[in-house]
């Protein structure tokens, strides 16, 4: 077979002593934080705090910073730095270390999340400064950083589960951060919840690719055949004798030995799937388990995994509710960083996903539905932050597309500039926020830009990004995943070969790369455009305002505890749910809002503006890196630099140049068309059309804006039952389960009272009754001791008699 | 005169010790008791001398009368001290007072 595979070779490995110093640094800043952060704010002042986690970011940065030259100065083939600390366990074939490792897609990874993680740490002290518990914040953020270190730098699946843990802890920690109010809380537990249900997958994956490795669970007949065992120039030891073919390090004939086997670590797994000559790729391909290819299975399962922690459908539900916590938190976690992992897990994995195309289908297919489904929900939310947090969903479809079509890079070029633009937008949204009072409903903002300028042009430069005009960085990305997508032909669905799906996924992503367009123009005109409409103007919008009818249950706890408790503490999301909230909410805390909307929107302090515009000028200048080759005649940049990372080649229908330009046209005019209507309904706040659309089809627009009743349908098809459930066991467990336990226990003290019984009659009377017979022979034999002399010679003459008249009878 | 055997002098020996047994057993008076226990000795005396005189031949017999007589001295003398100490002790010798060695 073709296969371009072949040329591969083991991955070159250097070992380099410093790595671990990347983690350890946002590691040290949670622990001194959550530990004595308290005291240090109190003694020293918020400032101590802050210093303490943005130092220990920006040294995490500097590390990275420094990684990142030596591998640069590395031949790129050999680009790999690693670090073994020490083994974590072995067990059988298994066997993990506490090992990192940086590849150039992990060291992309370790630059965008200390980068921007600093940068958003530095916003937080803009943001937060009114917050009393300012060091819990930024020890959460330490440790979300922390665990993402872990996440993407991890050599090994164990360490990468632990860092996909540990960043859904973080997540959760920081979404619920102001816990006091149950709205949030509950959003907190939902993210868990339901990334539960998609690490159940990985976890399930994991497990399936780490037995079919082992191979002993293999059907044939011809399980142990040599086919599975590696040839000239690999190698291995006697694997006959051995059930897992061979493990351990081997004694090799080329230079770098291949480990065949099981193996948890992604060198070993890369190698020996990558190396033709091993046969693993064959075996794993031609693999199948109760009847379904494996690799699909697994493909397929691990993506599972990235659907609950990249908010993918149908696990997406989470990522707007997350929007309850802290701003800067939803820049970091929930755009740029974390819900990223899920695709960095595919483009880790490329090598994997490229061989069964039936998962590299579904990955794309799910990629492309969720781009567009988010997207719909984006036009009509009227929080700033929802329709960032459905933008962010769609963005993410558009990843897994990427990496699903088999333009690895192009989606983890995606991850990227979303990484910046996004985060761009989310920390404009949080200037806004701020500098309208904490509020978040884009109708009670409107011509902020002449209050707030810095934040406005940023916003607007990271609208272009996203929205793909070209020399913004949005405009690469997308382009190239969806020429991709149109270009691929590999893709299949349950083992049918679907030509037709790429471009399939191509029309549904330029409908997506309009709508995305459209929402996000409209959100920049609706904010930044027109008349200032805080504190009045929206009257009339509350009798159009479909909650007042449609209001579902599980929104209808209206007011905030905060917003009547604590006026001045709002703080940002304080008015997460505001607009779920209907128009009961509204009402009860007008009088709080109107007295904050009296004041005029400010600029925000300077930590948040020059963030904003570090982020803005990286969400244009990350378009350098990613300048397509139809232009150039050369690979882009980023192409260049992640090809060692990822090792997969997809197969792609060929086609001119001029036809990708052709393409490219096409995505702008998309972003064009969006940007049009979106100026056209939205500008300045003026046009009537947006009214009268929703009064003609306020059916529809109801259901979309109720986000398709996707939550309310989660909520009857997933919560209640479980709750059901949960009431059922309740009531189960207090009383089939306490009654056998009662039961039990009253057996046991019947047992109990029946073995006292016997051991008060029966043992102590035997003991007793020895004790009273001899207590009352030596009673009785007392008597005959009389102490007087005459008794005893009386006793002495009758023994005497005795004896004589023995001696006379029986002689 | 009828001829005197062995048999005379036993039956006499026996009554002899009859009546000394007897005398110790019931007497309460400790001297009484002890004056039993003379007529013990003598009776045992009286054999010695009898089973000497028809049995063995010698003076073997009486010599251990001998000696049984000067023992007997020696016992009235030690026994009538301790008469002497239980009168001390209980203010009576009677014999049934003595019955420390119940304790």
């Amino acid at each position: 077979m073709e296969h371009p595979l072949n040329e591969l070779g083991p991955v070159v490995v250097h070992q380099v002593s410093y790595l671990w110093l990347i983690p350890l640094f946002p590691a040290v800043g949670a622990f001194v934080n959550s530990l004595f952060g308290i005291r240090l704010q109190r003694a020293l002042g918020k400032r101590a705090v802050h210093l303490i986690a943005i130092g220990m970011m920006a040294l995490s940065f500097a590390v990275a910073v420094r990684a990142f030259l030596e591998l640069y100065a590395l031949a790129p083939g050999e680009r790999f730095l690693s670090q073994t600390l020490w083994r974590m366990l072995t067990a059988g074939p298994l066997s993990f270390d506490l090992g990192f490792a940086l590849d150039p897609l992990s060291m992309m990874m370790v630059l965008i999340i200390t980068f921007i993680g600093t940068l958003i740490h530095v916003f937080s002290t803009g943001y937060m400064a009114d917050e009393p518990s300012y060091w819990r914040f930024f020890a959460y953020l330490n440790l979300f950083v922390f665990a993402m270190l872990l996440l993407v730098m991890g050599d090994n699946f164990a360490l990468m589960f632990f860092g996909w843990e540990g960043v859904g802890l973080a997540s959760y920690l920081l979404i619920s951060f102001w816990y006091t109010d149950v709205e949030k809380a509950k959003a907190g537990m939902k993210a868990f919840v339901v990334n539960r249900f998609g690490d159940f997958g990985f976890i399930l994956g994991l497990f399936l690719l780490f037995w079919t490795l082992g191979g002993v669970w293999e059907p044939r007949a011809d399980v142990r055949s040599l086919a599975y065992h590696p040839e000239i120039g690999t190698s291995a030891v006697a694997g006959a004798a051995n059930p897992f073919f061979a493990v351990g390090p081997k004694a090799s004939e080329g230079e770098h030995p291949v480990k065949i086997g099981p193996t948890l670590n992604f060198r070993e797994l890369r190698d020996q799937v990558v190396i033709e000559s091993t046969g693993v790729a064959e075996h794993l391909k031609h693999q199948r388990v109760w009847g379904f290819a494996l690799m699909a299975v697994v493909g397929i399962l691990l993506f599972v995994g990235a659907m609950g922690k990249s908010a993918q459908i149908p696990l997406y539900v989470w990522l707007p509710d997350a929007m309850a916590g802290p701003t800067p938190v939803s820049a970091l976690i929930h755009a740029a960083t974390m819900v990223t992992a899920g695709v960095y897990m595919v483009a880790r994995l490329s090598y994997l996903y490229a061989l069964s195309p039936t998962a590299m289908g579904w990955v794309a297919a799910i990629g492309g539905l969720t781009a567009f489904f988010a997207a719909t929900i984006g036009f009509f939310q009227y929080d700033i932050k929802k329709v960032l947090a459905y933008s962010t969903v769609s963005q993410l479809g558009f990843m897994f597309v990427g990496v699903g079509v088999g333009a690895f890079w192009a989606g983890t070029y995606h991850l990227l500039t979303h990484a910046f633009f996004k985060a761009c937008l989310f920390l404009g949204s949080g200037s806004v926020i701020l500098g309208c009072h904490h509020e978040q409903d884009m109708r009670q903002m409107g011509g902020l830009k002449k209050h707030m300028p810095i934040t406005a042009w940023t916003y607007l430069i990271a609208c272009w990004a996203i929205a793909g005009f070209p020399w913004a960085s949005g405009f690469y990305s997308k382009d190239e995943i969806l020429w991709k997508a149109f270009a691929a032909r590999d893709l299949a669905f349950l083992g049918h070969s679907t030509p037709w799906l790429g471009p399939a996924i191509f029309l549904l992503g330029i409908l997506t790369a309009t709508g995305t367009s459209f929402y996000m123009f409209r959100s920049y005109y609706m904010t930044f455009t027109g008349r200032y409409r805080g504190g009045a103007g929206h009257a009339e919008e509350h009798d159009e305002d479909p909650h007042s009818a449609h209001a579902a249950p599980h929104h209808a706890t209206a007011a905030h505890p905060q917003d009547n408790v604590d006026p001045n503490g709002g703080h940002g999301a304080a008015h997460g749910k505001k607009d779920d909230h209907g128009h009961g909410a509204h009402a009860a805390d007008a009088g709080h809002g109107h007295g904050h909307h009296g004041g005029t929107p400010h600029e925000s302090p300077l930590s948040i503006t020059a963030v904003l515009v570090v982020l803005a000028a990286g969400s244009v200048l990350a378009s350098l890196l990613g300048v397509p080759a139809a232009w150039t005649h050369h690979e882009p940049l980023l192409e260049r630099w992640l090809a060692p990372s990822l090792p997969a080649e997809v197969r792609f229908a060929e086609f001119p140049h001029s036809t990708e330009i052709l393409f490219q046209g096409l995505g702008v005019g998309a972003a064009v068309v969006g940007w049009f209507f979106a100026r056209l309904l939205f500008k300045d706040g003026r046009s009537r059309v947006p009214a009268d659309l929703k009064k003609r089809f306020f059916g529809f627009w109801t259901v979309v804006y109720n986000k398709y009743y996707v939550d309310e349908a989660y909520h009857a098809v997933v919560v209640r039952p479980s709750l059901f459930l949960a009431r059922f066991l309740f009531w189960f467990d207090q009383h089939v389960i306490d009654w056998l336990v009662n039961f039990a226990a009253w057996l046991g003290r019947l047992v109990a009272n029946i073995d006292g019984a016997i051991d008060t009659y029966v043992v102590d009377g035997a003991v007793n009754a020895v004790a009273g017979i001899t207590g009352e022979a030596g009673r009785a034999l007392r008597r005959i001791e009389t102490g007087r002399i005459t008794t005893y010679l009386y006793g002495l003459t009758l023994g005497s008699l005795l004896v004589v008249l023995f001696n006379f009878l029986f002689r | 005169m009828a001829n005197v055997t062995l048999s005379h002098f036993l039956v006499v020996g026996g009554l002899l010790f009859a009546l000394g047994l007897f005398t110790v057993l019931t007497r309460r008076n400790a001297v009484a008791v002890l004056m039993g226990v003379e007529l013990l000795l003598n009776a045992a005396n009286v054999n010695l001398v009898a089973f000497n005189h028809y049995v063995v031949g010698g003076i073997a017999g009486q010599t251990f009368t001998l000696f049984v007589i000067v023992l007997a001295a020696a016992e009235a003398a030690v026994g009538l001290a301790i008469v002497l100490s239980i009168f001390h002790t209980f203010k009576t010798i009677d014999v049934r007072a003595a019955d420390l060695m119940r304790e």
